[in-house]
């Protein structure tokens, strides 16, 4: 089997959010940068499949120079070799752009299996994977968390609202995307860090790919949420909050 | 190009709470007979006398054998076949897990892009979406021919805004069929389970102490374990926590997990996520408990203490076992 994983780059959890400049996307100076969650688990569902059935897992990102360093911690993990495609407007291109660049991408490999998170923990479209399938063409299916291989194609687990499942057969190659907690993520090791310089790390530009992005849909202006409900913060060292706190809940809230 | 369509959703034979908020939405616009709300499926009639009591300009029912069980190959050619005959400037959907699986690839098919999880609409069809899980807002335009696609994040507008327009006399009902052939329709989808039976009961528990990925590690957890036993409360977590095992996942929150409504939520180390927020804001009290003074919690929290949990949490068993 042949996977491609769309893997994206955001900023680190704890980083701190300013906004940029021009009020159109944050700051990025000092930033630290990780890979996006749930495309953890999609790469980390690709090996085990690769491991299950054979094939090959190629990891594909979109973004400035910077990208790089999250395309090598997908091959040191295990994806074996990797597509950077390289552009500097991810912010200002609607879902429709971003998943004009991967599809662009992901097209001439004739992959047999898709793979890309439900959703990026910065913009938060959660529609790139399912438009990707859209101009390709194929099938998908969303919030996947475990991917069967069968004769006819594959079984996947998804998730429904509150606590419920489905089982969905499809034929491929298709599209999944896939939700956090199906599996446990693997650490890269030494052994993998070292490999992963050896390996095959192809970059395009968006304008090679000749992917437009005339957006339809245009992001004006980022600002801060204006506070709407007035939270009471209980002041001074962690025992003096707690003691606070507790008589509050008592006597004001009477919840204890 | 005119009019409105609300793509309504239900869930066992009722019209979902969440598309009568899609609805609401809807009226900040165009006024109400401008919107036809969408019923589909392959059985809608009962959804369509519903939906035409809320006093809307019509009402459609796109009804075809084909769309039950849902599939995304089903709705979308569906609703495509739909869009083009009605022509509307906007199409808003609720931003279930449903509309998630279907309406992007249905707006990319119209060379659209969805605005999605929408919390707040301003004159001039100005949409407002969070960024980096709620710490930022985000004002969108759409700005191309053809529809602009919307759909609106859960609880962001009030279903009741609908009721006021019920009373008017029922909107008139019409059936759009669509051509679908089976061939079309790529997937299998089975039907829906649950895992295991469950052990806890947190929708019934009067005091839920919940922890986030601010513990850090597994070894940590006895710190809120040691909190909920003084508190006499039940022990929750964030997805993150059960997604690492550390937690079964029945003990998870959230829009994915258990939906709970204790009188006392004390949520350490956790951001509050959309997703977070729409399984414990109805809680009768809540407490919030990170070291990030705008971290989105506050936001449903009524009290809050901004410092490391690591400090806070026993500080706060102290005082609660000091009480007894
Ligand atoms: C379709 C979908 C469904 C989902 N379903 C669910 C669901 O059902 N339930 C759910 O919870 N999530 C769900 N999520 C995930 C959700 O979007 C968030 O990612 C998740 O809720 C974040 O969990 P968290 O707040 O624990 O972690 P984070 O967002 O990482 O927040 C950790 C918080 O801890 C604080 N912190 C760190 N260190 C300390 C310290 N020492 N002292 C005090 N505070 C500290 C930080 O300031 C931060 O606010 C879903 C996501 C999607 C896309
Ligand atoms: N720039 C990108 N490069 C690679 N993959 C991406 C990129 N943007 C989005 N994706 C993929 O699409 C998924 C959904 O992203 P989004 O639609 O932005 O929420 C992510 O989890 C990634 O798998």
């Amino acid at each position: 089997m042949k996977i491609v994983v769309a893997i994206k780059q955001v900023p680190d959890r704890d980083a701190p959010v300013r906004i940029a400049p021009g009020g159109k996307w944050i700051d990025e100076t000092d930033l630290q940068w990780a890979m996006n969650e749930p495309d953890a688990y999609a790469l980390e569902e690709a090996l085990q499949l690769k491991e299950k059935n054979g094939g090959e897992v190629v990891a594909l990102s979109a973004g400035p120079e910077r990208t790089g360093q999250t395309i090598r911690e997908a091959l040191a993990k295990g994806a074996d070799r990797a597509i950077q495609v390289v552009c500097d407007d991810l912010g200002t291109r609607d879902a429709l752009g971003v998943a004009k660049l991967l599809a662009a991408a992901i097209k001439p490999e004739n992959p047999d299996l898709v793979l890309t998170g439900l959703q990026s923990e910065d913009i938060g479209l959660g529609q790139t994977g399912v438009i990707a399938a859209e101009l390709l063409g194929l099938p998908h299916a969303t919030l996947i968390l475990h991917v069967e291989k069968t004769d006819a194609g594959v079984t996947v687990k998804r998730e429904l609202e509150e606590g419920w499942f489905q089982s969905i057969e499809m034929p491929l190659p298709a599209v999944l995307t896939m939700q956090s907690g199906g599996t446990k993520l693997r650490y890269a090791t030494l052994m993998g860090i070292k490999r992963a310089k050896t390996k095959e790390l192809k970059s395009v530009t968006a304008a090679e790919l000749g992917a437009d992005a005339a957006p339809v849909v245009v992001l004006e202006q980022i600002a801060l949420p204006k506070k709407q409900k007035s939270t009471q913060i209980l002041p001074g060292s962690p025992k003096e909050a707690a003691a606070a706190l507790i008589e509050k809940l008592k006597t004001e809230a009477r919840v204890l | 190009m005119s009019g409105i369509l609300v793509i309504l959703e239900e869930r066992g034979g009722r019209i979902r709470s969440s598309s009568w908020e899609a609805l609401a939405a809807a009226l900040k616009l165009g006024p109400a007979q401008d919107i036809t709300a969408v019923v589909i499926g392959a059985q809608t009639a009962a959804l369509a006398a519903e939906a035409a009591a809320k006093g809307v300009g019509k009402v459609v029912r796109v009804e075809h054998p084909l769309l039950a069980p849902y599939t995304a190959d089903g709705y979308c050619a569906a609703l495509e076949q739909l869009l083009q005959n009605q022509g509307p400037t906007q199409v808003v959907f609720p931003h279930t897990y449903q509309v998630r699986d279907y309406a992007p690839a249905l707006a990319a098919r119209m060379g659209q892009s969805l605005i999605g999880d929408v919390v707040a609409i301003e004159d001039g069809a100005v949409f407002t979406r969070q960024l980096m899980q709620g710490r930022l807002n985000a004002n969108y335009r759409h700005s191309g021919n053809g529809p602009c696609f919307v759909s609106t994040q859960a609880g962001a507008f009030r279903a009741d805004a609908v009721d006021a327009l019920a009373g008017a006399s029922p909107a008139t009902i019409t059936t759009f069929t669509p051509n679908l052939d089976a061939s079309q329709i790529r997937t299998e989808p089975g039907e829906p389970f649950r895992e295991a039976a469950q052990t806890v009961d947190l929708g019934s528990a009067q005091r839920i102490v919940s922890v986030g990925r601010g513990i850090k590690e597994e070894q940590n957890l006895g710190l809120v374990k040691d909190l909920a036993a003084a508190l006499g409360a039940e022990l929750a977590a964030s997805r993150p926590i059960c997604d690492n095992g550390w937690l079964p996942m029945e003990r998870q929150v959230g829009s994915s997990g258990q939906t709970v409504a204790p009188k006392l939520y004390l949520a350490v180390g956790i951001s509050g996520a959309i997703q977070h927020l729409v399984g414990m804001k109805g809680s009768q009290c809540i407490v919030a408990i990170n070291k990030d003074p705008d971290a989105p919690i506050f936001e449903v929290a009524d009290y809050g203490i901004v410092g490391d949990l690591f400090e806070v949490v026993p500080a706060l068993t102290e005082t609660v076992k000091a009480a007894k």
